[in-house]
């Protein structure tokens, strides 16, 4: 099978999704033909659909997500990005209070089905305004989904659902990821929301984890497993809706569980999936629930701090290690 | 402030059309306030009483397919654009028979089969979300256009400065109306700004901006159709502010206090509803016998809206975990 880069495939999904409904368009900062994202995801889509359906708005968060969300009860379906996932602080209200409730404090009589994508995750020394990973603020608002792809593959079939979505999508990338090459159909599919990958199957340990991270959890599998412990690595590919089943699945074939994210650990999303643990499957443990994450901080700058901070494959081994 | 004419260049049944939902909004929010004294109102409401002349002025010049955003005092915009009183009403005191069936409440009406794209209590949040309705409709290539209603406090808010600049550039079919009221809450405009007339900031944004006596519903209704019309041939937005009072206090709890009783009484001789009427009897456009009659049916329609309310069930608790998703 073809492989194609995590970018590439996410400019897939969006360059398909375009063609089959003129309802999508682009919104966000820099997206259009004089930088193509960012990190750039929209490179050429801009050149291909005009720059009327790939928007460059002006640096203005609030008003963009605002603008999505009145869009989407007027009949378009838009995928706005926010250039970082910090600066998603700047657009709390509109995508909070405004496109998480609307539905629901409206009695349903509409939906939003916009479409915010944003990059988190540290590892590029940029410090604390570009690195934080903050999945777990969007987890604890009812009415919006938030999507963890960690593959190209998963990428693009997650993208094609989350634009189809009658529901606002938080969709969650990471700004290592975008160079990871992966395999990816020509064929067109698209991968249901609340249906996790087992990444990895192992019968020792499972480790449940996201974005990045799952590849730091299959390079640290792949190290115990050369010293004779088994790893299931459990991606969860959507945090919400979130797949208990497979977890408690996974939990109750090992016994033992290692959540690992990059996120605060604090109110986290290991926090979140340990509760569920301990609410639905503890029976089936044969030792504590441990978490990897990062020790409550914002990300440094240096390089000696950003890496002392961001949990590693060594520290998942370590973990591991703790409960076997 | 624009003066008042005496001439009336609109047709008769549009005139007793403006008057009566003006009225209707009246009674409506005294109604309310008649509601909540008798503990029949969950919450808070904020009424619209004395700023009837901008919902109805503005309104009367959209098309059914046009959209409204408006705020925590928006019940007399639901009822300019053509929202069902009585559905109004139900949502008021939490039955299921409310346009949001319960969920929402009196910040949060909402009526999409009018346009009417929902009242947010957060202030000054329904400006960005007028601008992506003005740019639906461009990118559907529709001649829709949008009334953003919002008050002189949400024109401190971020929201307005990000909102008029991208509805702007984009050359959006967004009308901006600011019901200048005064106060925010209990801040007087001149505490918070160091300027006298809001339209002052379109200038800013480089789209028209029109100081207006907002308790002149002809004053408003003239203005806002030129606004609507440069909206619909695509020549984009214009920032209207209308001078306006609330009869009221803030909220139902507030005396207002802040506000000196020389101020209120000043404004109460400007009440909307009696200058319009007293210009409909002096142009001869109406006789005494038809205002009585139009102001006997928009009574009707509020105590009808009324019965309809009381008689209607409470949601069932458990419809409070439906509709979180699509």
């Amino acid at each position: 099978m073809r492989e194609i880069t995590y970018r590439e495939a996410l400019r897939e999904a969006l360059r398909e999704e375009m063609h089959r409904d003129k309802a999508v368009f682009l919104l966000g900062e820099d997206i259009g033909r004089y930088w193509g994202g960012a990190f750039k995801v929209t490179e050429g889509l801009a050149e291909e659909f005009g720059d009327e359906r790939v928007r460059d708005a002006p640096i203005s968060e609030s008003a963009i997500i605002g603008t999505a969300v009145g869009a989407a009860i007027t009949g378009m379906r838009p995928v706005a990005e926010i250039m970082f996932g910090d600066l998603t602080t700047l657009a709390m209200d509109q995508i909070a209070n405004q496109a998480a409730k609307i539905r629901y404090m409206f009695g349903g009589q509409t939906s939003v089905p916009l479409v915010m994508r944003t990059p988190f995750g540290a590892g590029v020394n940029i410090a604390s305004h570009h690195s934080q990973s903050l999945e777990a603020w969007f987890m604890h608002v009812p009415g919006l989904q938030v999507a963890v792809p960690s593959t190209p593959y998963d990428a693009k079939g997650l993208l094609k659902t989350a634009v189809r979505s009658d529901n606002p999508v938080v969709f969650c990338e990471h700004k290592l990821l975008y160079p990871i090459e992966g395999e990816v159909p020509e064929k067109e599919y698209t991968i249901p929301f609340g249906v996790a990958d087992v990444k990895r199957e192992g019968s020792d340990v499972t480790v449940v984890t996201t974005l990045y991270m799952v590849h730091k959890a299959l390079n640290a599998a792949r190290e115990l497993e050369a010293e004779g412990i088994s790893i299931e690595v459990v991606d969860p590919r959507t945090l919400t809706p979130l797949d208990k089943q497979t977890i408690i699945r996974s939990v109750k074939k090992t016994g033992r569980i290692v959540i690992v994210s990059e996120d605060c650990k604090t109110a986290g999303v290991s926090a979140e999936i340990a509760a569920i643990v301990a609410e639905e499957a503890l029976d089936y443990l044969d030792a504590p629930i441990k978490r990897v994450a990062e020790p409550d901080t914002p990300i440094p700058f240096s390089p000696p701090l950003e890496q002392f901070v961001i949990p590693d494959e060594r520290a998942i081994i370590e973990a591991v290690k703790e409960v076997v | 402030m624009e003066s008042e004419q005496l001439t009336l260049n609109l047709e008769k049944e549009k005139l007793v059309e403006m008057y009566t939902k003006m009225v209707e909004i009246r009674n409506f929010e005294e109604k309310v306030f008649e509601l909540y004294g008798r503990n029949l109102v969950p919450g808070t409401i904020h009424l619209y009483a004395g700023e009837e002349a901008v919902a109805v002025g503005v309104c009367s010049n959209l098309r059914r397919d046009d959209y409204i955003t408006s705020t925590h005092r928006g019940h007399g915009h639901c009822i300019a654009k053509g929202a069902q009183l009585k559905k109004i009403m139900a949502e008021l005191l939490g039955k299921r028979t409310g346009y949001c069936e319960g969920k929402g409440g009196s910040m949060h009406i909402a009526d999409f089969s009018i346009g009417m794209l929902g009242a947010t209590a957060v202030v000054g949040a329904g400006i960005p979300i007028a601008v992506g309705a003005g740019l639906s409709a461009k990118l559907r290539g529709t001649d829709q256009v949008v009334a953003c209603f919002f008050g002189d406090g949400a024109s401190n808010q971020g929201t307005f400065h990000e909102g008029i600049n991208m509805t702007s550039i984009w050359k959006l079919p967004v009308i901006f109306v600011c019901e200048n009221n005064l106060y925010a809450m209990g801040t007087r405009q001149s505490r918070v700004m160091a300027i006298e007339s809001i339209a002052d900031r379109a200038v800013a944004y480089g789209i028209p901006g029109v100081a207006i006596d907002g308790n002149d519903v002809m004053a408003v209704h003239r203005t806002a159709r030129e606004a609507v019309e440069r909206a619909r041939k695509g020549e984009g937005a214009t920032l209207i502010e209308c001078k306006t009072y609330r009869h009221k206090g803030h909220s139902r709890i507030d005396p207002a206090r802040y506000r000196p009783n020389e101020e209120v009484e000043e404004w109460l001789r400007r009440d909307p509803i009696k200058r319009f009427k007293e210009k409909l009897l002096q142009t001869h456009t109406l006789t005494e016998a038809e205002i009585a009659l139009a102001e006997k049916q928009a009574l009707a329609r509020v105590e009808e809206a009324v019965k309809f309310t009381m008689e209607s069930p409470h949601p069932a608790p458990r419809e409070a975990l439906e509709d979180v998703y699509s």
